[in-house]
């Protein structure tokens, strides 16, 4: 049987959930034999998305224009995708900034010119770095989800309890506090 | 004593007169979610989430502020109760700023539990953002606007077991907030005895004790509930 194709995607998150998927500890080494990891910040060093991914986890929330395009492109390419995390599924702290009038510009001001000690200045360098999006968004507005896993991180468990039944053609029961407690 | 004959999901119950239909069902052991009611304290029928079906009536109503009558067949749990009961924990956050990564009633907050308990595991309801304040200028309490879910229970557990009647509603719809005396900072609000009983019954992490931090905040509820049964009915039980 072909492993299954394997990808993680880290958008506007604190890689906290990435930290905790590493907590697997030895779970990871069966799951090693079990998938090929072809896209990951922590477990692969390719730089573009690959076609025909079978499972993807993704942390974070749409922040930036880069967000925004590489979820699109996530979507477009994955069969099962998931929402990994409170960033991912309710923009969480990422989202703070929401509340201003002017999100983009007032959250750039506040960090870049007036909590500035010396030479304070916006970021601007267009294509280098990627402009702020007015609201920051959770994932499930932007792009249909198959499943969503809460948490602040998700502990090693629920992600292992949501991957294991999917890695065996089942789908997880996503019910629960062990499973679906945001925070 | 009058006696009321009912049905709630298919057990027969016979309970006084005058009880609500969510106190038959809590003696009968058959859980209803709620997130305004507290024990000890006048319910209001704010929060919805306590919906139940009664046969031959065309509308879902309030159970904590609903009577039982003669007869009537009650559902708790139909699948549409289900539904608008997920809907509406949807909406609370939705309408608010909640972070319980960073909230200090994080692990112990009655709405963590009842999204628990709908089986939320996001939100259908665009999360609105709004722009809501922090009130600090008490010396041992603090309000976090961003986290209220518009309960009462604060308001109430203060005009009645209190009399001090800190709180109030003020303005309507989306800007509708908790106000404290004739709207001002609640530190200068002089009726304050800064007693703590808002703070133990807010079920969110909306009001808390200033220095608690992510997870800190446990509300002692029942400690509400004996005060009023120590007063009322002189039983010092607990
Ligand atoms: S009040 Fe409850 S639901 Fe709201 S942020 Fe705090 S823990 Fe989460
Ligand atoms: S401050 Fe707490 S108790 Fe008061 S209305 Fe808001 S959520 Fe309810
Ligand atoms: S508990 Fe009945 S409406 Fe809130």
């Amino acid at each position: 049987m072909d492993k299954i194709r394997f990808a993680t995607v880290w958008l506007a998150g604190c890689s906290g959930c990435h930290m905790s998927f590493l907590d697997l500890d030895e779970f990871l080494i069966d799951l090693a034999d079990l998938v090929e990891v072809v896209y990951s910040p922590v477990a692969c060093d390719l730089k573009h998305y690959p076609d025909n991914v079978d499972v993807c986890l993704v942390e974070g929330a749409v922040a930036n224009q880069d967000n925004l395009d590489l979820l699109y492109e996530v979507r477009r390419k994955t069969r099962l995708l998931i929402s990994f995390g409170d960033c991912a599924v309710t923009a969480n702290v990422p989202a703070l900034r929401n509340r201003l009038s002017e999100s983009a510009a007032g959250v750039l001001d506040r960090g870049y010119l007036e909590l500035a000690d010396t030479n304070p200045q916006r970021p601007y360098a267009p294509g280098i770095v990627p402009e702020l999006m007015e609201r920051v968004t959770p994932l499930h507005e932007i792009v249909p989800i198959d499943i969503f896993m809460p948490g602040c991180p998700p502990s090693a468990d629920r992600i292992r309890a949501t991957l294991e039944p999917l890695l065996q053609g089942r789908t997880p029961t996503m019910a629960g506090r062990e499973m679906i407690k945001f925070g | 004593m009058a006696v009321r004959t009912l049905k709630i999901d298919d057990r027969e119950l016979a309970v006084e007169a005058g009880t609500s239909i969510l106190e038959a069902a809590q003696e009968a052991g058959i859980p209803i979610p709620r997130l305004c009611h507290l024990e000890g304290v006048t319910p209001v029928g704010a929060c919805r989430l306590c919906l139940v079906e009664i046969e031959g009536l065309n509308k879902l109503l309030p159970a904590c502020v609903t009577e039982v009558g003669e007869g009537m067949v009650i559902h708790t749990q139909t699948a549409k109760l289900q539904e608008y009961r997920r809907m509406t924990v949807e909406l609370i956050f939705a309408e608010g700023n909640h972070i319980c990564a960073i909230c200090v009633a994080n692990g112990d907050c009655e709405l963590q539990d009842v999204a628990i308990q709908v089986g939320m595991d996001h939100s259908r309801f665009p999360y609105q953002f709004p722009d809501r304040g922090i009130d600090l200028s008490h010396p041992l309490f603090a309000i976090d606007h961003n986290r209220c879910i518009l309960c009462t229970r604060c308001v109430r557990v203060c005009d009645e077991i209190e009399g001090a009647h800190v709180w109030d509603v003020a303005q309507r719809g989306p800007d509708c907030y908790i106000v404290s005396g004739l709207n001002q900072p609640w530190g200068e609000v002089e009726a304050c005895t800064s007693c703590g009983k808002c703070v133990d019954a807010c079920p969110t992490g909306a009001i808390f004790k200033k220095g608690s931090t992510t997870g800190e905040k446990h509300a002692d509820t029942a400690k509400l509930e004996f005060l009023s049964t120590a007063r009322e009915k002189h039983q010092w039980t607990r």
